[in-house]
């Protein structure tokens, strides 16, 4: 089981990634919604643009640029940074993506039975649309999360010392039939890591159509 | 300006290696679509040992990140004397993504054509081959075109990944310029609008689709 410990040396760092990634992800996706969402015309194009031009263009370009591409003075990223960077930007615009699909999914209704009780705004945005919105959004947001959690394994191409580089680095080590073992145990761990996410995605979704369309 | 006059020099380099990466995703998606359908056939079949077959591969295929499946093909698979040139492994990797992200895609398809389509067809005395294949999958195909379209969308992306496994494709192309005159910032800017400009009318096609078959519904 020498290739099972070598792999799993690695899921502390896919972890650190993923769960950073995830946590810059959550937040920063807030502000872009309400942009995406917004009555503002310019404001909603930018936001538009920014989402689509960082999902456009694949993980593995932004892990580049940003670590051989960017230098400011002395300052560089290093791999894991880069990683956790670069993992952050894309996870902001495909969340913010998910949370503006499940912000314009609150029926109007409610909207409008808010305003008619007199709530100020910030009340029913925060208290109204946003609790609503995120029943709706969670399921997508479990999806998401194994998505990242696989995504992560790109920060590998950039030097970081996750779970498929360390498959790499075992392989190399091994070039008899032993070999092999790493990238079956690698694959089999992310299935694995992600079955608790994807259950808990399911009762999520359960939940939510009982809670929004009973 | 002068990004733009080196973006320009670097053009032609970079469109051999653009050509590349669309012809591993033609060919991955040409071939994972109709293994899509095969695997969602098999995922509902009724015997046991097809079904849990189809679903193995198609949980494989969707759960493993195709990094992973694409070392596998590449590093993994030589060490029992199965070798494949570097492009071949691409391929076959992100046909394996393809067909189980598509075939999951097509299931929820098909299963989303109304029972009574089946019915009416049994009352009419159709064979259940013609029902299946003449009444319901062109119905399920249907609502599934927007989640097609995703996936391919999804393997021209993932044909990056390829760099990894040195297929000369765009990244790999721009990796090359790069190291040449260190000129990363420009370089990589550059290969992600090449992918932009596919991906970005690829994805509001996607969305007009997925809006009229959604008014249509």
């Amino acid at each position: 089981m020498d290739a099972f410990s070598a792999v799993l040396q690695g899921l502390p760092m896919t972890l650190t990634l993923t769960l950073s990634a995830f946590a810059i992800g959550i937040i920063g996706a807030v502000p872009l919604a309400v942009a995406l969402t917004s009555p503002v015309a310019p404001v909603k194009l930018v936001a538009r643009i920014f989402v689509d031009l960082v999902r456009g263009v694949p993980i593995i370009v932004w892990l580049f640029l940003l670590k051989f591409g960017i230098q400011i003075g002395t300052f560089k990223f290093n791999p894991v940074s880069a990683a956790i960077v670069g993992l952050g930007i894309v996870s902001v615009a495909y969340l913010a993506e998910i949370y503006r699909g499940g912000l314009q999914a609150v029926p109007r209704g409610q909207l409008e039975a808010s305003h008619a009780l007199g709530l100020p705004q910030s009340s029913t945005f925060f208290g109204v649309v946003v609790p609503q919105a995120f029943r709706i959004v969670s399921p997508s947001i479990a999806t998401y999360l194994v998505g990242l959690l696989k995504d992560s394994s790109i920060a590998s191409t950039i030097i970081v010392s996750e779970m498929v580089f360390q498959s790499q680095a075992f392989a190399r080590q091994h070039p008899t039939v032993e070999g092999i073992l790493p990238y079956i145990l690698v694959g089999i761990l992310y299935i694995g890591l992600s079955l608790p996410v994807a259950y808990l995605s399911r009762t999520l979704d359960a939940r939510m159509r009982k809670a929004v369309f009973a | 300006m002068t990004w733009l006059a080196q973006w320009a020099g670097y053009l032609p380099q970079m469109m051999s290696g653009l050509g590349v990466s669309l012809l591993i995703a033609g060919i991955s998606i040409a071939a994972g679509y109709p293994l899509g359908l095969a695997l969602s056939m098999m995922v509902s079949a009724k015997n046991l040992a097809v079904r849990t077959l189809g679903l193995a591969v198609v949980e494989i295929g969707r759960g493993a990140p195709a990094l992973v499946i694409l070392y596998l093909f590449y590093y993994g698979l030589p060490k029992f004397g199965i070798a494949f040139e570097s492009i071949t492994a691409a391929c076959l990797a992100l046909t394996w993504n393809a067909a189980a992200y598509s075939s999951e895609i097509m299931r929820a398809g098909i299963q989303s054509v109304a029972r009574g389509q089946t019915e009416a067809s049994n009352a009419l005395g159709i064979s259940q081959r013609d029902t299946f294949f003449r009444v319901v999958m062109p119905q399920g195909m249907r609502s599934a075109i927007p989640g097609l379209m995703g996936v391919a969308i999804q393997m021209f992306q993932g044909t990056s990944l390829a760099y990894a496994i040195a297929v000369p494709e765009l990244m790999k192309s721009a990796y090359n310029i790069g190291s040449q005159d260190f000129n990363y910032l420009q370089i990589f800017a550059l290969a992600g609008i090449c992918y932009a400009v596919i991906s970005m009318p690829a994805t509001w096609i996607t969305v007009f689709f997925e809006k009229r078959l959604a008014r249509h519904a």
